[in-house]
């Protein structure tokens, strides 16, 4: 049972990203990625990360995605991008190399077990209590400094989003950066 | 019988690699975006599934904060983009060489 | 007197400082009057040094001043200090002696010159050099001295600089003598590495240690440096081009004192020279031969100075012949005598060249007996003289030089006896042709020989030019040196008893008396014929003298021509390749290149900054690649 679970969300996970890396348009590529993101999610249950599973469908699928989508309409849909031109030289070819090698030195360093001292640091995943009790627990005792400053990240990214984006007709952000 | 965590570390192995090389290939900026995204899912897979293997929760607790933090990266990151490439749909990121040496 | 023996060079010392701080403004005479007070003031001590050295005793006649140490590096240490033996106070008199009347005859000769009080200057300088030289307790001191007169010799060769042929003649001067000096130098650094001293007495002292070898490098080396200071072959050339210089400078340099330097040095190491017998051959026949080549070109030169010059050249060349048959006393004699007469026949010639408004060509001169009697007495001593007529001087130096040759090598003997024929031959051939026989100035021919002159008698003599005695400041000089040259033969025995604590071992005569006074018949004979066949040529004209004067003689078998086309023109070459290929194609290629390369390599290396940010991001992709593949082979 789990294997096909497995294997079928591996399948999306899989599929949806090459569709986000092979799509022309950019609106089909958010599409692909919100198949993505469901499958990382259910492969998420399928680890006992409840939580994060949760999490993941509503900020990532829900709130991340929508984003894109907002800014893709945003600047125009009608432009697709013209896959088979590479203007760069060596672009494509040094990609799939660094691509592959970086998927062939994971799968090596797999095969090895690193043992790197205490189990459990921040307490163990299973036994008994609910996925976000345990969660919940080393959270706000243990990592309490880095979940405010997360919160206080929030905000900044807040306020930078808001600057950014505003028009301004006295200075401010202007685009002219495009050469 | 319970799949053994190195295919799961497979999985997110190859779901980084097509993330990496789609954001080297690819020109338009928020295409590049979300192949960044996908990279990002691809390390929070690997937290989960070291958390199991190893029997710790803090594996979730930084999957949590990798989530929030690309949030707020999304956010910062998108307006930013909104700033630069303004109603002009044919941008692409080769269009910002000003570094050129 | 002797602890006063520092102010012999310390006396023109001070004349050349003075002399350069406010010369110019004492200006024409008195700036002449100080420096030859200096002068005279230096022959004083001398010669009360000269009588406390003789209170003193065979052997101990030696008395050393130490003033202060100089160089002490390392192993070597040297110090400025004289050393007062009969030998430098010999030699310490007749350069202070001449040189008073040297100075005291330019005062006159220079009378006009608007460059005055620099000459005085540079004749100070070179007092104080030569002095150095001589007094010198250490090869190292002597050096100095040595340089210091070349350096000098330089200077006053080309005092009237505006004229190129005296600037080159200068330039000419002082490169050849450097040819010597690199020979002298190495001498040195032998002579310390062997001895661990540079100092006169411990290295003398000691000679006798020396291996064969050793002593014969040691002396072929210090010849080298004797050859190129006193004008021997090969290096000879410079002499007869210094007549540039005034006639004062010829007589005081290039006749008296700086040439004879080689000769000192040479006699100062005797006790080296004696234990290498093929060093002192060569030098026999190296000052033979000179002595033969140059009274060749002496034969056919018509510019009164040039023959004095080839002269001087050819007496040297005895002195080096009477060293090189062992017999030292009879090289320092002759340097004496010659000193006297030699010096005497140039300010005489420099005489005759201001009476006749500085004409140097004897071919114009002529019957100037009775327009300049001091002139032409005092001259006829100084021709009889070096002619070799008893009792002058010359005949008994030259005599004792003939017989050491003699038995040393026939063959050198024959060729110095060949050498004093055509020595009377050219001496009496210049008095006839100046002081005897028709007014020749008065030719149409002198006129034309002097070109654009013809308007105004400044320069050169003709018509109804008459010549005038010399002044009182530049007859006195005249006299007193042809006293000298007559008499200086009764100053034989006493040197050769003199100068014995100097030698190592003092030279015998082997022959009996009837050999010696064969000799003396056979060289005599062989002056007079010389003054006769001169007179027959020149005064009877009996014999064309187109016959005894070739082209090749009168331009010194053109030697400098050989010499510009063995090494002046490589020399040249040479310096072309290093200016023009070396320096400008090689180094400059190289420098230019490693330049040219970095910016090459810039430009190929600007190309890795494209400016999209995806060949960055890609830039990225690979190092985490190869840190990747660093953690594999890690694991492995």
């Amino acid at each position: 049972m789990d294997w096909v679970v497995f294997v079928a969300a591996g399948i999306a996970v899989l599929a949806g990203a090459l569709g986000v890396v092979l799509a022309t348009h950019p609106v089909h590529s958010a599409l692909m990625l919100v198949m993505t993101l469901f499958g990382v999610a259910v492969l998420f249950v399928a680890q006992q990360a409840h939580f994060l599973a949760a999490v993941q469908i509503i900020v990532y699928a829900g709130a991340i995605v929508v984003l894109f989508l907002f800014v893709i309409m945003l600047l125009g849909v009608d432009r697709s991008e013209n896959v088979r031109a590479e203007p760069l030289p060596f672009q494509r070819p040094i990609a799939y190399v660094a691509g592959a090698g970086v998927v062939a030195a994971v799968f090596l360093l797999a095969r090895t077990t690193w043992v790197s001292g205490a189990q459990s640091a921040a307490g163990p995943a299973d036994g008994p209590g609910s996925n976000i009790e345990k969660l919940a627990d080393s959270l706000f005792t243990r990592y309490l400094l880095a979940f405010e400053m997360t919160s206080v990240l929030l905000v900044i990214a807040v306020v930078g989003a808001v600057v950014l984006a505003r028009h301004s007709p006295t200075g401010g952000v202007r685009d002219s950066e495009a050469s | 019988m319970s799949v053994p965590g190195a295919w799961y570390l497979g999985l997110a192995a190859m779901l980084f690699g097509i993330g990496a090389i789609g954001l080297l290939i690819r020109r338009n900026v928020l295409i590049m975006f979300m192949c960044v995204e996908l990279m990002l899912n691809a390390v929070n897979l690997t937290f989960v599934t070291f958390a199991r293997m190893l029997n710790d929760i803090g594996g979730q607790v930084v999957v949590f904060f990798v989530l929030v933090v690309a949030a707020a990266e999304v956010v910062v990151g998108l307006a930013i983009i909104v700033s630069i490439f303004r109603r002009r749909a044919d941008a692409t990121a080769d269009d910002i060489s000003l570094l050129k040496g | 007197m002797m602890h006063a023996v520092w102010l012999i060079p310390a006396l023109p010392l001070t004349g050349f400082l003075i002399l350069l701080a406010t010369g110019r403004r004492m200006g024409d005479p008195k700036a002449g009057y100080v420096a030859t007070a200096m002068m005279v003031g230096a022959f004083v001590v001398a010669v009360g040094v000269f009588f406390d050295l003789m209170g003193l005793h065979g052997e101990e006649r030696r008395f050393q001043q130490d003033l202060f140490s100089w160089i002490s590096v390392g192993g070597l240490d040297v110090h400025v200090g004289f050393l007062v033996d009969p030998l430098s106070v010999t030699m310490a008199l007749f350069v202070t002696g001449v040189g008073a009347l040297i100075h005291l005859y330019s005062v006159g000769y220079m009378h006009g010159d608007e460059r005055y009080p620099t000459f005085f200057v540079y004749l100070n300088l070179f007092a104080f050099s030569m002095l150095m030289l001589v007094l010198s307790d250490s090869f190292l001191l002597t050096f100095l001295g040595w340089e210091g007169v070349g350096a000098c010799s330089y200077f006053l060769i080309s005092f009237w600089f505006e004229r190129p042929s005296a600037a080159t003649a200068g330039k000419k001067a002082f490169v050849t003598n450097r040819v010597g000096d690199f020979g002298f130098m190495l001498a040195m650094f032998l002579i310390f590495a062997t001895f661990g001293s540079l100092n006169y007495v411990p290295v003398l002292e000691g000679a006798h240690e020396l291996t064969h070898v050793t002593a014969t490098a040691i002396a072929l080396l210090l010849f080298v440096g004797a050859v190129g200071k006193s004008a021997q072959l090969p290096l000879y050339v410079w002499l007869p081009d210094a007549m540039e210089g005034p006639t004062p400078v010829s007589a005081l340099i290039h006749a008296a004192t700086m040439v004879t330097a080689g000769v000192f040095l040479m006699v100062r190491v005797n006790p080296i020279l004696n234990l290498a017998p093929g060093a002192l051959t060569l030098i026999a026949t190296i000052g033979a031969l000179t002595a033969f080549f140059a009274a060749t070109i002496a034969c056919a030169q018509n510019d009164i100075k040039k023959v004095l010059a080839y002269s001087t050249v050819s007496q040297l060349g005895y002195m080096f012949l009477a060293v090189g048959s062992g017999a030292y006393v009879a090289a320092i004699f002759h340097m004496v005598t010659h000193a006297f007469f030699k010096a005497l026949l140039f300010l005489g010639a420099g005489s005759v060249i201001h009476g006749m408004h500085d004409e140097q060509d004897m071919k114009y001169m002529g019957a100037l007996r009775k327009w300049m009697p001091i002139t032409s007495g005092t001259f006829i001593v100084g021709w009889l003289a070096i002619a070799g007529v008893p009792p002058f001087s010359g005949f008994w130096s030259k005599d004792d030089i003939l017989l050491a040759a003699f038995e040393k090598n026939k063959a050198l003997w024959f060729i110095g006896l060949l050498t004093a024929l055509m020595t009377a031959y050219y001496m009496s051939r210049q008095v006839f042709l100046v002081f005897y026989g028709g007014e020749r100035w008065k030719k149409p021919e002198a006129a034309e020989a002097h070109g654009e002159d013809v308007a105004h008698d400044a320069h050169g003599a003709h018509g109804d030019f008459k010549p005038h005695e010399s002044p009182p400041t530049m007859a006195f000089p005249l006299v007193v040196l042809a006293g000298l040259a007559a008499v200086g033969g009764i100053l034989k025995s006493p040197l050769e008893r003199w100068l014995e604590p100097v030698l190592a071992h003092p030279h015998e005569f082997a022959s009996s008396s009837s050999t010696k006074l064969g000799l003396i018949v056979v060289t005599t004979v062989g002056a007079l014929s010389g003054i006769g066949l001169a007179y027959s040529i020149w005064l009877r004209n009996r014999v064309r003298a187109e016959t005894v004067e070739p082209e090749v003689l009168r331009h010194a078998w053109y030697v400098d021509a050989l010499y510009q086309k063995i090494v002046e023109a490589p020399g040249r070459a040479l310096a072309n390749f290093s200016a023009f290929v070396v320096d400008a194609k090689v180094i400059d290629g190289t420098v230019n290149g490693v330049g040219a390369l970095v910016r090459a390599g810039g430009t190929r290396l600007r190309t890795v900054q494209s400016g999209f940010v995806r060949n960055y991001a890609l830039a990225v992709a690979v190092g985490a690649v190869a840190i990747l593949a660093y953690a594999v082979a890690r694991s492995a």
